[in-house]
C-alpha cells in the first residue's frame, strides 16, 4: 500500500504550456469553444480521426467551479443512439483524459466529478458505429488556486481501512435503471510531491448472469472518492468489479430496495 | 528653501508609484440606525474588482467609554477606511472589536486594529487561524487591489456568551452557530439593536460554504424569540420586524428540501445544477442563481451520501 497524505491533491502544472502549437486536421470547422489545444486533443486522444462538433453530446457543469476538487459533470450523448465508446477530456488540466466509457448495454450517459486547476474546457466525444467522434462541451470556469471558495478538504486519516468501500444504490426508472455509487479512493494524481499517483483504473458492471452491462475506465482527474452515476438496462441487482493502479481490487454487488434502516 | 519644494515631489511619488492603493476609496458612510449605533451598509453582490468586497454590513457603538466595533470588513484597507469614517463621527476611542464569525468580509479589516483588543467565540478564532490564509487568497483573487497588503489578524480575546455591559450599553453577547460552526450574535439591549451577522440575510441569497442547514434554523428559531428593535442583517438592509428572519428561513428549507428530495430520487450533482421551480421570493433574491449553485457544491454532497448509504450493497473481498 502506498503511503499517502491527507492533504487534498492539487493540479498545479499548466500543461498547455508545453504542448506544440495547434493542428488543424479540418480547419474548416470552427471549435465553439475557441480551443487552442483541441488540436492537439483530437491527435492524442482521438487518434485524429474524423470528428465533428455536435450539439447532441451534452456536457452540463458549473459555469463556475465552486470547488476545483469535485466539479460535477453530466455528460450525454443518449441523442445520439448507439455509441461505441465515450471519452472525456479537461483540455488544460496536466492530466487531459478524465474518463472513458464503452456504454455497451447502458445509455451513452455518464455523471461524476473531477479536479480542475484552473478555467479549461470539458470536453466529451463519442463515438458511433460510423467510426466519426462527436464532440461537444462547454468551458468551466475556476478562479484557480485548488479552491475558488472554502473548502475544509477531506483531513480524513482513515482513509487506507476505507479503501476501495463502495456505497451505492439502484433506482428503478420507466425503462432503465440508474445506478448511483461512491467509492472510497484518494485517486491521487501523483502531481504532488511525495503522493505516487495513485487512482481506480477500471470498472466493470454486470447483471446477475455474468453480462458486461458497461465498462469504465477511470484516469486521474476524476475526484477523490468517485461519485458516479450511469443509466442501466432494466436490473434487479448488479455485480460491480474494478482495481486501482496498484491492483487493489473494488468488489461489490448492488441490491435493489433500501436498507432497513431507510426512512 | 530646496528642501520645500522636494516635499511635493515626494508626495507626487508616492500617489505615482502607489496608484492603486491611493485611489481606491469605498465610500464608507455610517448610517446612524438607532442613537449611537451606526452600520456601513454594503452592496448586496459577489467580491468582484469594482465593489473590492464591500459586500458586507459592518457597525460600531458610540458608547461612553469608547466605541465598540462589529465586524471589520474585506480587507486591510477597508479596516483601514472604517476606522477613518468612525473618527468622523465621535473623537471618542475605540475599545474593543468583535468578529461575528470566520468568514474573509467580516474579518480581513483586524489589521487595522491591530492595538485594540480583539474579540470573537472560540470556534471562530479556530476557523481564523485554519482558514483565514486560504480566504486572504481567495479574496484576492476575487478583488485584486483592494486587498493588497492585506494580512490575516487572528482575534485574541476569546467571547463568552452572557451580558457584557460597555459604556452604559447592556451587550447581550449569543453563541449560536448553523451558517458557521461559531456565529456571535449582538443584541444591545439598551437602544434593542440586534446585530444577527450572517445567521440573517436581507434580499440576498445566504452563503453557505460552512453551513449546518438543522443547526441554522435552529439559531434562527432563538433569534425568533429576541426582544429587539432593529434587526442589523450580515447582508442586507436592517428591518425593524422579524420578515429577514422569515425570509432567510424560507430559503434555508427550500434549499434543503430540494436537494434532499433530488439526492434521493437519484438525481446526479450536475443535473441538480439547475433549481428546480423556486418560488418568486426566493427566485428574486440577490444574486440567487451563482448562489444556489454555489449552496450545491457545499451541500449536495451530504444528502448524495445519505441517499446512497440507504442503498443495498455487498462487498466482496477476492
Amino acid at each position: 500500500m502506498i503511503a499517502r497524505h491527507a492533504s487534498a491533491v492539487t493540479l498545479c502544472l499548466l500543461a498547455a504550456t508545453l504542448t506544440s502549437p495547434p493542428l488543424r486536421a479540418q480547419p474548416d470547422v470552427e471549435d465553439p469553444l475557441g480551443s487552442f489545444m483541441w488540436g492537439e486533443m483530437h491527435q492524442q486522444l482521438l487518434g485524429g480521426e474524423p470528428y465533428r462538433f455536435d450539439d447532441r453530446v451534452k456536457v452540463l457543469a458549473p459555469a463556475d467551479a465552486e470547488d476545483s476538487m469535485n466539479v460535477p459533470v453530466l455528460v450525454d450523448a443518449l441523442a445520439l443512439g448507439r455509441v461505441k465508446r465515450l471519452v472525456v477530456f479537461a483540455e488544460l488540466n496536466p492530466i487531459h483524459k478524465v474518463l472513458e466509457m464503452e456504454p455497451l448495454e447502458a445509455g451513452a450517459r455518464i455523471g461524476f466529478r473531477i479536479k480542475v486547476q484552473q478555467a479549461t474546457p470539458v470536453r466529451a466525444a463519442a463515438l458511433t458505429e460510423d467510426g466519426v467522434w462527436h464532440v461537444g462541451g462547454r468551458i468551466v470556469e475556476a478562479a484557480g488556486g485548488g479552491c475558488t471558495a472554502p473548502s475544509l478538504g477531506s483531513a480524513n486519516q482513515d482513509w487506507a481501512s476505507r479503501l476501495g468501500e463502495v456505497s451505492g444504490r439502484l433506482w428503478p426508472g420507466e425503462e432503465s435503471t440508474r445506478l448511483r455509487l461512491r467509492i472510497m479512493h484518494p485517486m491521487d494524481t501523483g502531481l504532488v510531491a511525495g503522493i505516487p499517483a495513485f487512482f481506480i483504473e477500471t470498472l466493470e458492471v454486470r447483471d446477475t448472469g455474468g453480462s458486461l452491462l458497461t465498462r469504465l475506465l477511470l484516469f486521474e482527474p476524476v475526484s477523490e472518492n468517485p461519485v458516479l452515476t450511469v443509466d442501466l438496462p432494466k436490473v434487479d441487482q448488479v455485480a460491480l468489479r474494478g482495481r486501482d493502479n496498484n491492483g487493489n481490487p473494488i468488489i461489490a454487488r448492488m441490491l435493489g430496495g433500501q436498507t432497513a434502516g431507510a426512512q | 528653501m530646496k528642501v520645500s519644494w522636494l516635499i511635493p515631489i515626494g508626495v507626487v511619488l508616492i500617489l505615482v508609484t502607489r496608484p492603486g492603493w491611493a485611489a481606491k476609496d469605498y465610500g464608507l458612510e455610517p448610517q446612524e440606525v438607532a442613537p449611537g449605533t451606526y452600520v456601513l451598509f454594503g452592496a448586496n453582490e459577489h467580491f468582484n474588482f469594482r465593489n473590492g468586497g464591500n459586500i458586507v454590513n459592518t457597525a460600531f457603538v458610540v458608547t461612553d467609554d469608547g466605541v465598540v466595533v462589529i465586524d471589520t470588513g474585506p480587507s486591510r484597507l477597508y479596516g483601514e477606511q472604517l476606522r477613518a469614517a468612525i473618527a468622523t463621527i465621535t473623537d471618542r476611542p475605540i475599545i474593543r472589536v468583535y468578529n461575528s464569525h470566520l468568514h474573509p468580509d467580516h474579518f480581513l479589516g483586524n489589521q487595522a486594529f491591530e492595538d485594540l483588543p480583539e474579540a470573537a467565540l472560540a470556534g471562530t478564532i479556530e476557523g481564523i487561524r485554519q482558514h483565514g490564509e486560504m480566504f486572504n487568497e481567495s479574496l484576492y483573487r476575487l478583488c485584486g487591489a483592494w486587498e493588497a497588503g492585506t494580512r490575516v489578524v487572528v482575534p485574541t480575546e476569546v467571547v463568552e456568551p452572557g451580558i457584557e455591559v460597555i459604556g452604559g450599553h447592556r451587550l447581550r453577547l449569543l453563541a449560536l452557530d448553523g451558517h458557521s460552526d461559531a456565529d456571535l450574535v449582538i443584541l444591545d439591549e439598551t437602544t434593542g439593536v440586534l446585530f444577527a451577522g450572517d445567521l440573517v440575510f436581507n434580499g440576498r441569497a445566504p452563503t453557505t460554504p460552512h453551513a449546518n442547514i438543522a443547526k441554522w434554523l435552529a439559531a434562527l428559531d432563538k433569534l425568533e424569540g429576541l426582544s429587539f428593535s432593529l434587526l442589523v442583517p450580515g447582508h442586507g438592509a436592517a428591518a425593524d420586524d422579524r420578515a429577514p428572519i422569515a425570509q432567510t428561513r424560507s430559503y434555508l428549507r427550500w434549499l434543503s428540501e430540494g436537494l434532499a428530495e433530488s439526492a434521493e430520487q437519484g438525481l446526479d450533482m450536475a443535473e441538480v445544477l439547475t433549481p428546480r421551480a423556486p418560488p418568486a421570493s426566493i427566485a428574486e433574491l440577490a444574486v440567487f442563481a451563482a448562489e444556489y449553485q454555489r449552496s450545491v457544491a457545499h451541500l449536495f454532497p451530504g444528502y448524495e451520501a445519505a441517499a446512497l448509504e440507504r442503498g443495498r450493497v455487498i462487498q466482496d473481498s477476492d
